[in-house]
C-alpha cells in the first residue's frame, strides 16, 4: 500500500550537474596526472621505448647508493625544514594571533595586513629579496648587525653548509607565518564572549585564560595548520630553487625532495632528465604526504574534542 | 553586404597569396636558434652578407627562448615543421638529434676542413667518424684583470703560478682591492672559472681529457688533483663572505673596480666593456714553471647543422659552407666579442680584450672542458658533481683528494671506458 501511494523518488539530476564542473576539472588536472605519475614510475625508457619494469625504479632509488644517498639526504633536510616550521612558524603564528585578538591593541588591522602580505608575494621575489638582504657584499643584514654591535655574528649564511637550510627555513617561516596567524585569529574571534566572561567570573584571566580556555578551543585549528604545514613543506621547491638553484648548494645541504625531484625529472645542465626516476621520487613524496595526512585524520583528528556553541 | 565584403576579402587574400608565391621562387631557409640576443646581428649583418653573394636564397633567423629551445625544437622536428638549419648545442643534446636521424651527416661538407679536430669534437659521433654540425664559436677561459689597479700597485702580469700568488699576495697586502672576484654560492663559478680554467695546464689539455675518457687516467691521479690543490689555495684571496657570493655579485665586484682579478670566460667581454670604467687586460691561466707549454680551455659552445627533413638541402649546404668560411667568422666574431670563431684562419678582431684572449690560441694548446664529452651521461652526473666538489674544495669542506675521490667513485659507478 505504502509503496503505491508514495511517489517515486525523482532522480536528482541537479546534484550531478552542479558537481560536474568541479569533478571534471579536478579529475582532468589533478587525478589523471597523479595516476599518470604513478604509472610512469613503473616504466623505464629502454632504447627509446617505455618498458614496464615493475618496482625496479624504486629499487634503484633505495638500493643504488648514487640515488639513495641523495634521497635520504633530501628527506632528512625536508624533515628539518618541517621541524623548523612547526617549532617557529606555528608558535609565532599563535602568538601573533593572540596579540592581535587582544582588544587593547591599536592598529590591529595594519599589523594583520603587514604580517600577511609576504604570504601573497611570489617565491621568486622572496627568494631574491632575502638573497640580497643576506648578501655579504651588498646586503643590509651585515650593516644592521653592525649597528647593534653584532657584526661578528654575521656569516654568509646561505653559503655555509651548516646554516643554509636553517636560514632558508626561517625565510620560509617569515613568508608564511601569516597563514597560521590568520587561521588562529579567526578561531580566537569565534570563541563566544559568554565563555570568556564565564571564565572571568571564575577568576581565570590573563595567561591562565589563554592556556586553559582559549588554547583548547583553538586546538582543531592548530591541527589543521600542522597538516597544512606538513603538506606544504614536503611539497616545497620554489624557495630553495630561487635562492640556491637546482643543485641546492652548498654541497646539497639545502636539497629537499622537491629540488631532488626536479633534477631527476627535468635534468640539470648536462644531466639529462629521467622522467621515470622523477616519477618514482614524486610517488614517494605522494606516499609520504599521504601517510602524514592519514596519521592526522585517523589518529589526531578523531581525538580532538570539538565544542559546539 | 557582409558576404560581399567577405568574398572580396577572401579573393583579395587569395590573389595576394598567389602573387606572394609567384615572387617566392627564391628559396627561403629558416634558422632555428636559442640565441635571441643575436637577432639583430643576424638580420643586419650576417644574413645580408650571405644573401648578397647568393641571390635566390633568402634566410630567416627564427630564434626561440633559450630555456624552451630544446623542447620546442624537439617538438618541431617531430611535427616536421622545424627550420632547415638548426643551431646545435654542444655534445650529447645534438648527438641525440643526429642519432634520431634529425641532423644530416656533414662530414664531407667542403668547409669542414677549416676546423681543427678539437673544434669538431663537440659535434661528432663518439668514434669521431661523422660530423653533423659546423662549429661556429667557442669561449676561452682565462683571467681578466683591472689594468689600472695593476699599474697603481706596480704589478706585472703573472705567467707562472709563483708569480700569480705573489701578485695576489701584494694585492691582499695593499688592501685596496679584493684580490680575486669569485664566489662559490652558484657552484658553477668554482668549477667552470676555477677548475676548468686552470686545470688544462695540469692534465695537459687534450692528452689528459682523452686519456680520462679512455680510462687510462683517473680523476684521482696527481694531474687531476693538482688543480684542486690550487683552488684550495684561492680561499684567502676571495672577498669576504665569498661562500654566499653569486655570479652576478662577482661580475659587479669586478666591474665596479672593487676586485683586481676576475677568473673569467671570454663571454664576459661584451658586458665588461660596457660596464667597467677602467682599462682591462687578460692573462691565460699561469703555468707551473716558466717555459712550460700552456694549455687553455677553448670550449666549443655553438654550431649549426642541417635538418635532415629540409626541403632545400642544397641551398642549406651552401649556407653552411658559408658559415664555415672565414667571411662568416670575421663578421660573427666582431659582432660578438668573446665568442670566438673556431675557424683555422685567424680572424681579425677589433676588440683589444678579445684579441688578447684569442692570441693565446697561437701560443697555447686548446682543449675543451673535461666533463662535457661522454663523461656526463650517467648518474651521478660528473659535471654537476664537479660543480659541487669544486665549491667544496674552495670552501674548505672537502680536501682536494677527497673531492677527487668522490668524483672518480661517482664516475666509476656507471662509466666503463671501452678498452
Amino acid at each position: 500500500m505504502a509503496a503505491q501511494t508514495r511517489p517515486k523518488k525523482p532522480i536528482r539530476w541537479h546534484i550531478g550537474v552542479f558537481l560536474a564542473p568541479a569533478v571534471l576539472v579536478y579529475t582532468a588536472i589533478m587525478i589523471l596526472p597523479l595516476f599518470g605519475t604513478l604509472q610512469l614510475s613503473l616504466f623505464r625508457n629502454i632504447e627509446q621505448s617505455q618498458v614496464f619494469v615493475g618496482f625496479s625504479n624504486f629499487r634503484t632509488l633505495f638500493g643504488d647508493p648514487n640515488w639513495s644517498v641523495n634521497f635520504w639526504n633530501a628527506l632528512r633536510n625536508n624533515v628539518w625544514f618541517f621541524i623548523i616550521h612547526m617549532l617557529v612558524q606555528n608558535p609565532i603564528g599563535i602568538l601573533l594571533a593572540a596579540l592581535l585578538s587582544s582588544p587593547r591593541l591599536r592598529f590591529a588591522a595594519f599589523y594583520r595586513t603587514a604580517i600577511f602580505v609576504p604570504t601573497i608575494l611570489s617565491f621568486v621575489i622572496v627568494g631574491f629579496a632575502w638573497k640580497l638582504i643576506l648578501s655579504p657584499i651588498w646586503g643590509v643584514a651585515p650593516h644592521l648587525l653592525d649597528f647593534v654591535g653584532l657584526k661578528s655574528f654575521f656569516t654568509p649564511w646561505l653559503g655555509k653548509e651548516q646554516y643554509a637550510l636553517t636560514a632558508l627555513s626561517l625565510v620560509s617561516v617569515w613568508q608564511f607565518v601569516g597563514i597560521p596567524m590568520m587561521l588562529i585569529y579567526a578561531a580566537l574571534l569565534s570563541i563566544p564572549d559568554e565563555v570568556i566572561e564565564a571564565a572571568e567570573c571564575d577568576g581565570v584571566t590573563g595567561m591562565a585564560q589563554f592556556w586553559k580556555i582559549k588554547l583548547p578551543l583553538i586546538l582543531p585549528s592548530i591541527g589543521i595548520i600542522s597538516i597544512l604545514t606538513f603538506v606544504g613543506n614536503f611539497n616545497a621547491f620554489d624557495l630553495i630553487y630561487t635562492a640556491q638553484g637546482a643543485l641546492a648548494g652548498p654541497n646539497y645541504s639545502t636539497d629537499i625532495l622537491g629540488t631532488f625531484l626536479y633534477r631527476a625529472f627535468f635534468g640539470f645542465q648536462l644531466q639529462v632528465g629521467d622522467p621515470n626516476m622523477g616519477a618514482a621520487i614524486a610517488t614517494i613524496m605522494f606516499l609520504i604526504i599521504l601517510a602524514g595526512v592519514c596519521v592526522y585524520l585517523f589518529l589526531v583528528q578523531t581525538r580532538l574534542r570539538r565544542y559546539q556553541f | 553586404m557582409t558576404t560581399k565584403l567577405l568574398t572580396a576579402l577572401l579573393l583579395g587574400t587569395s590573389i595576394l597569396g598567389t602573387t606572394g608565391m609567384a615572387l617566392a621562387e627564391d628559396v627561403t631557409l629558416n634558422i632555428e636558434s636559442w640565441r635571441g640576443d643575436d637577432l639583430t646581428i643576424w638580420k643586419d649583418k650576417l644574413i645580408p652578407a650571405f644573401e648578397a653573394k647568393n641571390p635566390g636564397i633568402k634566410v630567416v633567423f627564427a630564434p626561440s627562448a633559450p630555456t624552451e629551445y630544446d623542447a620546442a625544437l624537439g617538438a618541431k622536428l617531430t611535427a616536421g615543421s622545424a627550420g632547415d638549419l638548426i643551431t646545435c648545442r654542444p655534445f650529447d643534446k645534438s648527438l641525440e638529434l643526429f642519432k634520431k636521424g634529425n641532423l644530416t651527416d656533414l662530414t664531407s661538407l667542403p668547409g669542414m676542413d677549416n676546423f681543427s679536430p678539437v673544434a669538431r669534437a663537440a659535434w661528432q659521433t663518439d668514434d669521431g667518424k661523422s660530423s653533423f654540425c659546423v662549429p661556429m664559436a667557442s669561449v676561452i677561459h682565462g683571467f681578466i684583470y683591472n689594468k689600472d689597479a695593476f699599474d697603481k700597485l706596480g704589478l706585472k702580469v703573472p705567467t707562472t703560478n709563483e708569480e700569480f700568488y705573489a701578485v695576489l699576495d701584494k694585492i691582499k697586502a695593499d688592501g685596496t682591492y679584493i684580490p680575486m672576484a669569485m664566489g662559490t654560492k652558484d657552484l658553477w663559478e668554482a668549477a667552470t672559472m676555477g677548475y676548468q680554467n686552470i686545470g688544462p695546464n695540469y692534465w695537459k689539455g687534450e692528452d689528459g681529457r682523452l686519456a680520462l675518457i679512455k680510462g687510462e687516467q683517473k680523476l684521482t691521479d696527481a694531474d687531476w688533483v693538482e688543480p684542486y690543490k690550487e683552488l684550495a689555495k684561492w680561499k684567502p684571496y676571495l672577498g669576504d663572505g665569498f661562500e654566499a657570493q653569486t655570479y652576478p655579485d662577482s661580475q659587479n665586484l669586478f666591474t665596479l673596480g672593487r676586485a683586481a682579478i676576475y677568473p673569467a670566460g671570454s663571454w664576459e667581454i661584451g658586458l665588461f666593456n660596457t660596464q667597467a670604467q677602467f682599462k682591462m687586460g687578460a692573462f691565460p691561466p699561469p703555468v707551473q714553471k716558466a717555459g712550460d707549454t700552456c694549455y687553455i680551455s677553448d670550449h666549443t659552445d655553438i654550431g649549426m647543422g642541417l635538418n635532415a627533413a629540409s626541403k632545400h638541402p642544397e641551398e642549406a649546404k651552401k649556407f653552411l659552407e658559408w658559415v664555415a668560411s672565414a667571411d662568416f667568422a670575421t663578421i660573427y666574431a666582431n659582432a660578438l666579442p668573446g665568442f670566438f670563431s673556431l675557424n683555422k684562419t685567424p680572424v681579425k678582431m677589433e676588440d683589444p680584450l678579445a684579441q688578447e684572449f684569442v692570441s693565446w690560441r697561437g701560443k697555447c694548446k686548446s682543449t675543451i672542458r673535461s666533463t662535457y664529452q661522454i663523461l656526463s651521461r650517467g648518474t651521478p652526473n660528473l659535471e654537476n658533481e664537479t660543480w659541487v666538489e669544486s665549491a667544496n674544495v674552495i670552501n674548505g669542506t672537502d680536501t682536494p683528494e677527497a673531492a677527487a675521490k668522490k668524483l672518480q667513485d661517482g664516475l666509476d659507478s656507471w662509466y666503463k671506458p671501452a678498452k
